[in-house]
């Protein structure tokens, strides 16, 4: 049984030290719980980054539950519809029918056709085989001017191929027709964020007045086809990586990834890789560097020896800004992520090698349902989950970095630790918000 | 075309119809689940997640498990929770995979049974029955597992009591939302004299539901709690009443309560309440059916206006009226709408009704989750509220 501290359980297995955790799976398996902060986004909202586009999901009630609520919640069911798997279906295996006619008939019933759809298929599909490819050839021939892509909610395969996240990101990108590529046009592929104007990457982009496209800021269908005329695509979010490479071999685009970092090394040699991919000679960023450095002592300042908690909800790479908050005195108390990612191996041994007593708590570990979520003291969290998990009202509420990138991304985010440091939030309302950043009906 | 939705929502699944039932209890319940349906739950239907620690997981399916069989790491894991948190019962419920792959879980609840000594049930969902189903079989298997028997009943039954005392069976967020309603119906009941043995399952403990068989009537309030009742029936001869205490049902249903218990017989008064309105329906309820029933019930005697119920769930036929009907799919329930003047249903049921009729916003839980959750009246006590400022 779990020990009990102040008549709560202890967190046992759901938190380890550093000095004693495994790359990349520190936490057994088991069972898990879902904390209440929902902040990321899920397949819904990065589908409706495409416009004029129409997602159709089909599956049994309990999975269209969670996705037709999302759409719901972002006020676009009139871009969202569904067919229901019953058992009916299973047992007569019928399932292509069932998915060229209710596609059909939904279509149909549209008051005006979409320019793109996805349809989602699900576990059970994988299952039975289902032959889905006749069945979307069908249905390009009964609707020729419509494009259709196959995506995927079918979490049963998270741990056999592309996640359904990842699948979803490709796919958003795969109603792209080959144009004739521009030699000075680039992308930003794979945020469901736009990325702050004022970040070097931005900046260097204008500096050479290239062309410089994102879906995020694409408001037509139009505008969205004119990321087809990229010659180079550029990415910050590791899971964007199937779609580089799809489109890299779909319409002939170059890739360029220019790592999220918080390590001032590591974000110069990305940016300078993109300086060189536009032509420009590398840039010097020691005035950048000097900023960050202000901004973080600022921030150390009023913050002092104030405990801090981090979670990896708020950046793609929660190891490398721990490893920048401990450079900086802060007093950085535990993190809170379930993997560790590739990109994070050597900010990991780091941590392991220098900052062994840092605790690492899962945030899907049945125990975490059950410890102490109030902290003694005034304390400090980077994310929703930790704001969640340590009973907090200061918290930066971020996802997903929330447009921040580079130089100017830590300036900012160091200005954000002060102002949550000095605002309390309302932390119950606003974590159970889901896709931060996206349109809510809450 | 039937199964499909263009534009409205989809109902609660079965699978959450078991947490939703058994969130107070202490127990633990696992969704034997790849991923996605433990946060669909909490997000959408569990209005009590944030604030009440309810051992709820997901198993974590993968598909090498799912292929392979692999069923001991399932027995092993929820073990390992359930002896570390130590909760007062388990229930395994299943989502798509598991039953295509034909998982026996009454057979792994014994397996775990036999590891924790912490009785266990294995639920037979799938998720694609609607939340009513879910709760039904979760109460159904309370009553009959969880229960304590009684040694004689029938001497229990006639022993002299001050007052009546009523189990409540079916009360869950889904349906009741979390803006008192529950309250309320305790309030009604003892207002009128009796005495709450027991409440399925807001604002009870699993100590009260444990002596549900010593009540003289349960009032059953949706459909979910219907199998409990008829359970309870079996194994106490309690009788049951069906029926949502909503404006004029309340005074009918305390006089069936009395009657309930007085007589044994069992007592759904709501469709003969509605009988005697013949007129043509001019207002149709979408909606779960007992609630629905009651809620025409009291609109007809409120207005003297006839009244249609379309039920989309799992219910019985024979509680429904002659002007009732089940329709369950978007396709199916457009025709009923053509000629209807006011309709009272979920806003998300909206855009597909008439624009010439009235249409009168009830959220319901169920269907739109929290969506329009400071919307929801608490038709018990302001039944009389809703009706001026609405019909």
């Amino acid at each position: 049984m779990l020990k009990r501290i102040n008549g709560r359980p202890a967190a046992g297995s759901a938190c380890v030290k550093f000095k004693n955790a495994e790359f990349p799976e520190p936490f057994p398996t088991g069972l898990e719980y879902s904390s209440p902060a929902r902040g990321t986004w899920n397949i819904v909202h990065t589908g409706m980054l495409v416009p004029d586009s129409h997602q159709i999901y089909v599956c049994a009630a309990g999975c269209l539950r969670g996705v037709v609520l999302t759409a719901a919640e972002m006020g676009e069911m009139r871009r969202f519809s569904t067919i229901a798997v019953r058992e009916n279906n299973i047992l007569q295996g019928d399932m292509e029918t069932l998915l060229i006619n209710g596609v059909t008939d939904i279509l149909n019933r549209l008051p005006v056709h979409p320019r793109a759809v996805f349809i989602f298929t699900a576990c059970m599909h994988h299952f039975m085989g289902c032959d889905l490819p006749p069945a979307y050839a069908e249905l390009r021939k009964r609707f020729p001017h419509i494009a259709f892509a196959d995506c995927y909610m079918d979490p049963i395969m998270r741990k056999s191929g592309l996640t359904a996240d990842q699948s979803c990101r490709k796919q958003i990108y795969s109603f792209l027709q080959p144009q004739e590529l521009e030699p000075h046009a680039i992308n930003l592929i794979g945020n469901d964020l736009p990325t702050l104007e004022t970040s070097e990457l931005t900046q260097l982009v204008r500096q050479v007045d290239w062309t410089l496209r994102d879906i995020t800021r694409c408001h037509t269908y139009s505008e969205y086809q004119s990321l087809a005329k990229a010659s180079l695509n550029i990415y910050y979010n590791p899971a964007a990586k199937p779609a580089i490479k799809a489109l890299e071999e779909r319409l002939g685009q170059k890739s360029l990834y220019v790592p999220l970092s918080y390590n001032y090394e590591e974000i110069a040699a990305a940016l300078q890789n993109l300086a060189h991919a536009l032509g420009l000679p590398p840039p010097n960023y020691n005035t950048h560097i000097a900023q960050c450095e202000g901004a973080l002592q600022k921030a150390k300042a009023l913050i002092g020896t104030t405990p801090i908690a981090l979670d990896y909800t708020l950046t793609f790479r929660p190891l490398s800004l721990a490893r920048l908050l401990l450079a900086h005195g802060f007093n950085l108390i535990s993190l809170y992520a379930d993997t560790i990612s590739p990109e994070e191996k050597h900010d990991f041994y780091f941590l392991q090698a220098h900052h062994p007593g840092l605790l690492l708590y899962s945030t899907k570990h049945p125990n975490m349902r059950l410890t102490e979520r109030q902290h003694s003291e005034k304390l400090l969290a980077l994310g929703q989950k930790a704001a969640y998990f340590t009973g907090t009202n200061f918290f930066v509420n971020l996802v997903e970095t929330g447009g921040l990138y580079g130089f100017d991304g830590i300036i900012r985010l160091a200005g954000l630790m002060c102002d949550a440091f000095t605002t309390a939030k309302d932390t119950k309302t606003l974590i159970q918000m889901k896709g931060w950043g996206c349109t809510s009906c809450l | 075309m039937k199964q499909t939705a263009s534009i409205i929502s989809t109902y609660s699944a079965d699978i959450f119809g078991v947490c939703s039932a058994l969130f107070e209890l202490g127990g633990m319940i696992v969704m034997h689940d790849p991923s996605g349906c433990n946060s669909t739950y909490t997000t959408h239907d569990e209005p009590r997640w944030y604030d009440m620690d309810s051992m709820l997981y997901i198993s974590g399916l993968t598909e090498i498990d799912a292929i392979m069989g692999n069923d001991a790491k399932l027995v092993h894991d929820v073990a390992e929770t359930a002896l570390e948190q130590q909760p007062a019962f388990i229930v395994l419920a299943g989502s798509p995979i598991p039953m295509m792959v034909g998982t026996d879980f009454p057979a792994l609840a014994a397996l775990i049974e036999q590891k924790t000594h912490i009785p266990s049930i294995g639920l037979p969902t799938n998720s694609m029955h609607s939340y009513v189903r879910g709760i039904s079989l979760a109460f159904e298997a309370l009553a009959k597992r969880l229960v304590n028997p009684i040694p004689t009943p029938s001497l229990e039954k006639h022993a002299k009591h001050a007052s009546t005392r009523v189990n409540i069976i079916g009360l869950t967020p889904l349906d009741f939302s979390s803006n008192g309603s529950d309250a309320s119906i305790r309030q009604w009941l003892t207002s009128e004299g009796f005495v709450i043995n027991s409440t399925w399952a807001m604002g009870s403990g699993l100590e009260d539901i444990r002596h549900a068989g010593t009540a003289d009537v349960n009032l059953v309030v949706t459909y979910g709690g219907l199998a409990a009742a008829r359970m309870l029936q079996q194994r106490f001869q309690t009788p049951y009443v069906i029926g949502t205490p909503i404006g004029s049902m309340q005074k009918i249903l305390g006089n069936a309560l009395l009657q309930a218990a007085a007589t044994g017989e069992c007592i759904s008064p709501c469709t003969a309440s509605r009988s005697k309105n013949t007129n043509i329906p001019k207002i149709t309820i979408i909606g779960e059916s007992v609630c629905s029933i009651s809620l025409a019930a009291a609109v007809t005697s409120a207005t003297n206006t006839g009244v249609q119920v379309l039920c989309p769930l799992e219910t019985e036929p024979k509680l429904l009226g002659p002007a009732d009907h089940l329709a369950q799919d978007e396709t199916d329930i457009i025709p009923y709408l053509q000629r209807a003047e006011i309709i009272i249903a979920d806003p998300m049921y909206e855009p597909i009704c008439p624009q010439n009729a009235h249409f009168v916003r009830l959220p319901h839980e169920g269907f739109s989750g929290r969506l329009y959750r400071k919307e929801i009246p608490d038709l018990i006590k302001d039944f009389t509220i809703f009706k001026d400022k609405e019909l």
